[in-house]
């Protein structure tokens, strides 16, 4: 079990550094000159020599890479990635919990107004959900205030973080929520069809824990694996969300520096998005591995 | 002889979009004290259906059951299709347990198999931890698992199909019930393994005075281990009997055809001998006998009963009965000869 994981991380740090190069390869071959974008249009050539040797472009590409790469553990951590946590846990609580519920109440009441649950937020583009949120919850309602800054942190006042950014998480949740919901459903019904379910009942089983224990856990490698790759997947794409309710997120930022030719914040935020979508996959093929014994071979 | 199970004019039929499907049809039959009865037939006869209406295990608003499952219960005999949920999960693992067709998807490929032996025993002893570990152990040694200690740590993928199926007879001897449902063991395994399996049950089926249900289609298990032998066809039993009788003097025109179906070595270069035609879709029967259509002997029949009436089951003998419109003693020549001129 360690040496699966070991091997996996090992793999994955040498993917991340293979990354970080072939991305800086890219930024280095574009045809504009770093330094010359660091001032503005009445620039002196001594004033973009002067920033091309103080941020480092005079240098040879190789030793630009060596400290690229070492300024990325030099570097501070940002409170991006909050809107994406909390989301993922909502997302997964909502959608595997109303899963749960649709499975077990099949073709009744339930199970029909979480159909209808999942067709409406599926249907709802992030934009109009946000949007409408903000609109009624905030400004209409005046339940949550509308909080165009002040992002504190989880440590400092969790009431606030909460508050903050309560209606971000439900904007994400929602459409993946709806798709768990779905998800959770079918793999409950079909895992109940299995072999091993009627053997778990011909030993004298009850329902409830052939439901809750022998079915349930089999469903769960699966949405695991899923809810790594759709979190990796949020953490770069929330600039819609992040956009309605002014989030200094990495979406964000990653789009605003594509306009500005920013180079060096669209290579950093590259390579953090890179890094967290490796990171998850590991992550998954961990919990794969506590989860399903079959992947634990060798 | 103590009889442990007594089926009286069993009848499941399941709803369908198409119409009512018979699946069942009137079967009757019982299973005593250290013999092993086997259920025969192919697929959609009305077997599997019958061995898990004995374990309770149709589900509730889909199948509608009738007649009587009278079961014994150490002793005390319950009628598994008037009990309710509760009382049909204390019995089932306990006082009648069942394996089934495929080891390889039996088993919960996430838990441990100590762990899931170790449930069965659980289940109906609850708090019981040690002692049911002790029991999974002991069990995976009495079916012949080498360490069974340090297998029981393991997973069920890192087994073969003969050791998974020898884990399904442990599970199921975990209570030491005295009804086994043996739903096609040896169907998905490959033959030495089969025999290994077959004759493993023989044994736990002496030593523990336990009465077996065996399900199957295959004529060289029955041969193999069956006392007793009930034949199905369309949801009936067609032909019962003593397994002597069976194979040696079949009266049922389908018994006949399943025997003469059976490839042999012998015959060298020649078609199998397949029973024309199709077993008939349960719903819409033929009025008279299901086989009917299928039939080669027919012709032999005094009556114009064949398509008109389902014949009875009826015989000469008190054990060996049989459905068919043909006197008997003219079948018990014709089969007789056909059967030696098939050995010859």
């Amino acid at each position: 079990m360690l040496k699966f994981i070991g091997r996996r991380a090992i793999f994955a740090a040498f993917t991340i550094l293979i990354v970080s190069a072939v991305v800086f390869g890219i930024f280095s071959l574009l045809p504009f000159d770093p330094a010359a974008l660091t001032c503005g249009q009445r620039c002196t050539d001594q004033i973009v020599e002067a920033n091309r040797v103080r941020l480092g472009f005079d240098k040879p590409i190789y030793e630009q890479y060596w400290l690229f790469l070492s300024g990325i553990f030099l570097g501070r951590t940002y409170g991006a990635g909050s809107a994406a946590v909390g989301a993922l846990l909502l997302w997964l609580t909502v959608g595997i919990g109303l899963g749960i519920v649709a499975a077990k109440f099949k073709n009744r009441w339930p199970d029909t107004s979480s159909s209808v649950f999942v067709l409406l937020a599926t249907s709802l583009p992030t934009f109009v959900t946000g949007l409408a949120l903000l609109i009624w919850v905030s400004i209409k309602w005046k339940l949550i205030p509308l909080s165009l800054q002040g992002y504190t942190s989880l440590f400092d006042n969790p009431f606030k973080f909460i508050e903050y950014f309560i209606l971000p998480w439900i904007t994400l949740a929602i459409a993946y929520a709806a798709i768990y919901t779905r998800f959770t459903r079918a793999a409950l019904l079909e895992t109940l069809g299995e072999d091993y379910i009627r053997t778990a009942r011909a030993k004298g089983v009850g329902e409830r824990v052939v439901f809750f224990k022998h079915t349930l856990r089999a469903v769960l490698a699966p949405l695991i694996t899923l809810a790594g790759l759709d979190f990796a997947g949020l953490i770069g794409g929330a600039i819609i969300t992040e956009t309605i309710f002014n989030l200094p997120g990495l979406g964000r930022l990653t789009l605003r520096s594509v306009y500005e030719f920013d180079l060096s914040v669209v290579l950093a935020t590259t390579i953090l998005a890179a890094v967290v979508v490796i990171l998850m996959n590991l992550i998954v093929d961990m919990l794969y591995a506590v989860l399903d014994p079959r992947v634990r071979i060798t | 002889m103590t009889e442990l199970l007594r089926i009286q004019d069993l009848h499941v039929s399941f709803k369908t979009d198409d119409g009512m499907v018979r699946a069942v049809d009137g079967v009757s039959l019982t299973l005593n004290a250290g013999e092993t009865v086997a259920i025969v037939g192919e697929s959609g006869s009305g077997k599997t259906v019958t061995s898990l209406s004995v374990m309770g295990l149709h589900k509730k608003g889909q199948a509608q059951i009738s007649g009587s499952i009278s079961l014994s219960d150490h002793g005390t005999f319950k009628d598994v299709v008037s009990l309710n949920d509760d009382a049909i999960r204390d019995i089932r693992g306990r006082a009648v347990a069942m394996i089934f067709q495929d080891p390889m998807s039996s088993l919960h490929p996430y838990y441990k198999i100590g762990s899931q032996l170790a449930e069965a025993y659980l289940v109906h002893n609850p708090g019981k931890k040690k002692e049911a570990m002790a029991r999974a152990i002991e069990m995976l040694d009495l079916v012949g698992i080498p360490e069974p200690a340090k297998r029981a740590v393991e997973f069920p993928h890192q087994f073969s199909g003969g050791m998974r199926q020898r884990v399904m007879i442990a599970m199921a001897l975990m209570n030491s019930p005295q009804i086994l449902i043996a739903d096609e063991p040896t169907t998905a395994l490959d033959v030495t393994v089969q025999a290994q399996i077959l004759a493993l049950l023989s044994k736990l089926k002496k030593e523990f005075n336990m009465g077996i249900l065996l399900i199957t289609h295959d004529l060289g298990v029955v041969a193999q281990v069956a006392d007793r032998v009930n034949v199905m066809y369309a949801g009936r039993i067609v032909e019962e009997g003593p397994v002597d009788d069976i194979f040696y003097s079949p009266l049922a025109p389908y018994t006949l055809g399943l025997l003469k179906s059976v490839p042999r070595v012998s015959s060298k270069n020649e078609r199998l001998k397949a029973i024309p035609g199709q077993p008939p879709s349960l719903i819409n029967l033929p009025v008279g006998c299901p086989f009917a259509p299928r039939c080669e002997y027919k012709q032999h029949s005094s009556e114009s009963g064949c398509n008109s009436t389902k014949p009875e089951l009826i015989g000469t003998s008190a054990t060996h009965r049989s459905r068919c419109h043909i006197p008997e003693s003219l079948r018990h020549d014709l089969f007789a000869k056909e059967l030696k001129e098939l050995q010859s």
